[in-house]
């Protein structure tokens, strides 16, 4: 998508990635501004379902034509299902962020860790 | 993005880099256009079209005077005396070890006169070494850095555009004339760093805008640095920094065509030492191609010795490329890499140049 975008139903952190936190399961993925500052994302290399992820801690890299990029997780839990799809279309990721360039599904193992994350307001105060 | 935007400098086409909704960053001290659209289609318009690149920041050295010849003779390694007037040629800067301090592009443009072209990052550095060595042949050895915007125009359908642009007849590959282009005069030189045709104009900082605007206005897409670098690896040329510095040697660089020891040039010594060791260099530089996913990037380690010195995603091939120093037995085309990438072992294999090839 052309224009920056952060939308109010999800959570997000100080390091581009945001969740959209559904009871105790929540799905990641990066922002708007982090796709846009990578450029177009070639490569995803997912972890494997039942990987482990810690609140701030790098589970992940996107790759875009110029940089690689370390992919840090909003939120503890296990990987209970990856975008397959972003294997043969990573583009996504650029095209629709919050949607089809979805990176991960994971059980959470303490949903109160959302406390600590960013509402879209706050987030998009930190990128000026 | 900690860098001080404020000490940086701007080229003549800021304005027009602007307009053109360009990413700007930071590099070798000046503001540039990293990418407009999108580096794979910035790309892909100049392997089937016709791109425009703003290379202005890269830096000219003028070297004039009875004496000119022979003092160029004694700083780059190529024979500068096999370039006839209105030719060009490509040739390392060494020190007296032979490491390269660049590679550069010499242009003739009379008897007496040479424009040399450096690299921005190494242009100072260039500029205090060619006037302060070789000084038994008297020459003006002149920074021209302020003299000229330079551009691009590349791609198979570059030189069409740029003829019906030009007051007369473009130069061959490896060649410069003096032309009007888009009503200005230019330097018109036929080189370029993509891998296609194309030619690369030399034209007064104040005269950029129009040139580039009646390029741009006949359809050459505006390129950046992203894909100036993505054109160039496919191609197979070196990136000073990268595949180039002081630490490797022009002949385990895969450069030796570009030394010609016989001239006694600075360096030369042990360049010959090296050529003529069969136990050197220990390191030559390779094009490789990453089997399945992943992308290597420069400082990833080859098992068994070397590393990668410029990696990066090809839009082309659409797979990991990139160059890399290897011990000679892994050198030939065909050879299986293993590169660790960030941990993860990636295979590759070692492919000959160029790494893109036009269908014919």
């Amino acid at each position: 998508m052309a224009e920056a975008s952060y939308p109010d139903d999800l959570k997000y952190h100080a390091e581009h990635d945001w969740a959209r936190i559904e009871g105790d399961e929540a799905t990641f993925g990066i922002t708007w501004y982090a796709q846009d500052s990578l450029g177009e994302i070639v490569f995803f290399d997912p972890p494997a379902v039942g990987d482990t992820l810690t609140k701030d801690e790098n589970y992940t890299e996107v790759e875009s034509v110029k940089a690689v990029s370390d992919v840090v997780a909003p939120l503890s839990g296990e990987v209970i299902a990856v975008n397959d799809a972003l294997s043969s279309s990573p583009e996504a990721i650029n095209e629709d962020p919050y949607g089809d360039g979805w990176l991960v599904k994971v059980k959470l193992s303490d949903p109160s860790e959302a406390d600590g994350l960013l509402d879209a307001t706050a987030y998009e105060a930190t990128l000026s | 993005m900690t860098a001080d935007t404020t000490q940086l400098r701007r080229t003549s086409l800021y304005d027009a880099h602007v307009a053109a909704g360009a990413k700007l960053v930071p590099f070798a001290g000046w503001e540039m256009p990293i990418q407009y659209t999108g580096i794979r289609e910035e790309h892909k318009a100049v392997r089937t079209d016709v791109g425009i690149f703003d290379v202005s920041h890269m830096g000219q050295v003028q070297t004039t005077g009875p004496r000119a010849l022979e003092r160029l003779q004694r700083l780059v390694s190529n024979d500068v005396s096999r370039i006839p007037e209105g030719g060009a040629q490509y040739s390392l800067l060494c020190n007296e070890r032979g490491g390269v301090l660049d590679d550069l592009f010499t242009y003739r443009l009379s008897d007496s006169r040479f424009l040399t072209v450096t690299n921005a990052a190494n242009h100072e550095k260039d500029l205090a070494w060619m006037q302060s060595h070789a000084q038994e042949f008297d020459a003006d050895v002149n920074d021209c850095q302020g003299n000229f915007a330079m551009v691009a125009i590349q791609g198979p359908n570059a030189r069409a555009l740029v003829q019906k642009l030009a007051d007369g007849q473009l130069p061959q590959r490896f060649h410069v004339v003096q032309r009007m282009v888009a009503g200005v005069p230019a330097l018109v030189c036929g080189t370029g760093y993509t891998g296609e045709d194309g030619v690369e104009l030399l034209i007064a900082p104040e005269d950029a805008t129009k040139v580039w605007d009646a390029a741009v206005g006949s359809g050459a897409q505006p390129v950046g640095l992203g894909a100036r670098d993505t054109l160039r690896l496919e191609a197979c040329f070196h990136l000073y920094g990268n595949d180039l510095s002081e630490d490797w040697d022009p002949i385990g660089a895969g450069l030796g065509w570009a030394c010609k020891e016989a001239t006694g040039f600075i360096g030369h010594e042990r360049i010959a030492e090296i050529r003529n060791d069969p136990t050197l260099p220990e390191f030559r530089l390779v094009p490789f191609v990453i089997e399945g996913p992943g992308i290597a990037r420069q400082g990833n380690a080859i098992v068994g010795g070397g590393e990668v010195t410029s990696g990066s995603y090809s839009p082309c091939l659409e797979r990991g490329i990139g160059m890399a120093y290897v011990t000679p037995d892994r050198a030939e085309p065909g050879t299986q890499l293993q590169i660790d990438v960030r941990g993860t072992i990636r295979d590759a294999v070692v492919e000959r140049k160029p790494l893109y090839r036009k269908e014919s």
